[in-house]
């Protein structure tokens, strides 16, 4: 099966086998009409199963994040959950040291990630868009990051960020005690190394996101545009930019998304010591810590789960309104 | 400016394109020198690099780090739970959003926008919003003799599970729209003809989306192989932990040795750089597949 699709471009399972242009009107009546019992029932099992198993994991525990945000419960037995109303919620936005810093570095993850990486990943997109030689080669670095997992990568990072051994405190001889700088201990420098180690593999994700909306721009917009006397810069923001917009659309959710998704380069770096809390490792902390408090972090998961689904739901509503109209 | 004539003018070397190979080769050493240092620090003795330091000219290269990290680490046992979680995730996520996007495409029965919107949704939360009510449920769920511990919660089933319920919401959408470029002439020929509704999925449908199948395959492996978060919550057992996860219990152990936790660190990262380098193109079309869409 690999050699057999290899052998094509790229794109190749993005572009629609070839055949009649999509057809999206309405399936005749008729066509229900065909199918026998048996099939109806395969139908339901076919739309049935996947459908139960997701919403029974995934959604049906979402709202039991909810559920759970408003009671205590010790975890034994059904009986001992107590409703506490918004206990939960005041203790968290008003009591607790961390939460407040974790929702800034939610934020500062975003606005790093987005101010940094993404131009860089569009920079280097058009470049290597340009029919330029060993295109591939470059791609390939530039992409590496992103197919090793996170935990590799934290522990590649701390060889250039430990205090003692790393690279960087060799090079400038803070190796020596007394002189340590602890870019992974220090609260006002831990969170910035580990972005730019974020920020490395944020780039490649960009590059190739931005590399297939590029693809997608029709040659002679270009060429108009030169015709035009437009230079490559004035091309690429009047032209080029514009048509874009459906990437760029995608690449600012998978941005938020990642930002609030964030939690395994962390972990593997200092376990979310101070200076680098997040929301996601607050809520996993209360987990696998040895004080669970079951709804006091379900509460922080419904703080995330706001958040998420407030980029999440419009985004899927204009896509999916963009596809009907199709 | 026609193709033609750019063709034409690339013949002479012209400055700007070496000044942007320049720029493009620094960068991309630049975003290669991580793991480059990595390997490095991973190809010296330990004894060597705290003698002379880390930077410095290295007097004996050698293989021993990954050998010894591979032994001690006993790193076959964990590539062998991780082969366990990852090959039935991935094909079971494949057949069931298979399933429901041939549903969801072929068949117009007005809840298909819906359902399509509540897999994807589902599959774009942060895993941190269901982690604790999907932990006590694991823990709830007794399964004695199906799973070695006798319930959901570490076991390899129990993480299937959560890979499969998770990712299906990104392949079921991918798959839903590459079916709905098949033509419908398609499966209405078929029907007419009296061909079930599992034949018309099994075999017309489903082997026309190979390529989309093959480029999801690479991406779901890579995915669920590089999967850190699932297994650290999920599982308690270190030896039932798949490879990804296992790292962070072994580089606690070997912390003394930075030489050795980079060679074990590199060591888990092959499977996958050998999936990419084989499989570039599958893994980069999926990647771009649902986004172009979306």
């Amino acid at each position: 099966m690999s050699s057999e699709t290899s052998t094509k471009t790229p794109e190749a399972a993005a572009v629609p086998p070839p055949g009649p242009a999509p057809v999206h009107k309405r399936v005749p009546q008729g066509h229900k009409r065909l199918l026998t019992r048996r099939d109806r029932i395969t139908l339901g099992f076919m739309a049935g199963v996947p459908t139960l198993l997701h919403v029974a994991l995934v959604w049906v525990t979402a709202l039991a994040s909810i559920a759970l945000a408003f009671t205590t419960w010790d975890g034994i037995g059904f009986d001992s959950i107590k409703w506490v109303g918004l206990d939960n919620f005041k203790q968290l936005f008003t009591d607790n040291p961390q939460f407040w810093p974790a929702v800034e570095h939610n934020i500062i993850w975003f606005v790093v990630l987005i101010a940094i990486p993404t131009p860089l990943g569009l920079f280097l997109a058009v470049q290597l868009d340009k029919k330029i030689r060993f295109s591939r080669v470059y791609q390939t670095a530039f992409f590496l990051p992103v197919v090793v997992s996170l935990a590799v990568t934290g522990f590649v990072w701390q060889l250039i960020y430990n205090p003692d051994t790393g690279l960087i405190n060799s090079l400038i001889g803070a190796n020596k005690p007394g002189h340590y700088i602890d870019w992974i201990g220090n609260p006002h420098l831990n969170l910035w190394a580990v972005l730019i180690a974020a920020s490395w593999r944020h780039t490649g994700y960009m590059m190739i996101l931005y590399l297939a909306g590029l693809k997608g721009v029709d040659p002679s917009l270009r060429e108009a545009s030169s015709l035009d006397g437009a230079n490559e810069w004035q091309t690429f923001k009047n032209v080029i930019f514009p048509t874009l917009r459906p990437t760029n659309t995608v690449v600012l959710v998978v941005t938020i998304i990642e930002a609030l998704r964030a939690f395994d380069l962390v972990f593997v770096f200092n376990k979310g010591a101070q200076g680098t809390e997040l929301l996601s490792i607050l809520i996993t902390n209360n987990i696998i810590g040895e004080s669970s408090r079951i709804g006091y972090g379900s509460a922080i998961a419904v703080v995330l789960l706001v958040i998420s689904l407030a980029v999440i739901i419009p985004y899927l509503i204009a896509t999916f309104r963009k596809e009907r109209r199709a | 400016m026609s193709t033609a004539v750019v063709a034409k003018q690339r013949t002479p070397v012209r400055p700007a394109r070496i000044l942007l190979h320049t720029f493009l080769i620094v960068t991309a050493l630049a975003w290669l020198a991580p793991l480059l240092w990595a390997v490095f620090a991973a190809l010296r003795p330990y004894s060597e690099t705290s003698n002379r330091g880390y930077v410095s000219w290295p007097h004996k290269l050698s293989f021993e780090n990954f050998t010894n990290a591979f032994e001690q680490s006993d790193m076959m046992h964990y590539f062998g739970n991780t082969l366990i979680i990852a090959v039935p995730a991935v094909l079971i996520t494949l057949l069931l959003s298979s399933m429901v996007a041939f549903y969801v495409s072929r068949f117009d029965f007005r809840l298909n926008i819906f359902l399509l919107l509540v897999f994807t949704a589902g599959n774009l939360l942060p895993q941190q919003v269901i982690i604790t009510p999907l932990y006590r449920l694991y823990l709830l769920i007794d399964l004695p003799g199906i799973t070695t511990s006798g319930k959901l919660y570490d076991s390899a089933l129990g993480l299937v599970l959560i890979h499969v319920a998770f990712q299906s919401g990104f392949c079921a959408f991918v798959l839903s729209n590459y079916m709905r470029m098949l033509p419908h002439e398609l499966t209405e020929a078929a029907l007419v003809d009296g061909a079930s509704v599992w034949r018309m999925y099994w075999q017309i449908v489903l082997p026309l989306c190979k390529p989309a199948m093959a480029a999801l395959a690479t991406l779901l492996s890579i995915w669920i192989y590089n999967d850190f978060f699932w297994a650290i919550v999920l599982i308690s057992t270190g030896e039932n932990m798949p490879i990804t996860s296992a790292l962070n219990n072994l580089s606690g152990q070997y912390f003394t040795d930075p030489n050795l936790v980079a060679a074990g660190a590199l060591l888990t990262a092959i499977p996958t750089l050998i999936v990419y380098f084989v499989l570039q193109r599958q893994f980069v079309s999926g990647l771009t597949l649902g986004a172009n869409k979306g």
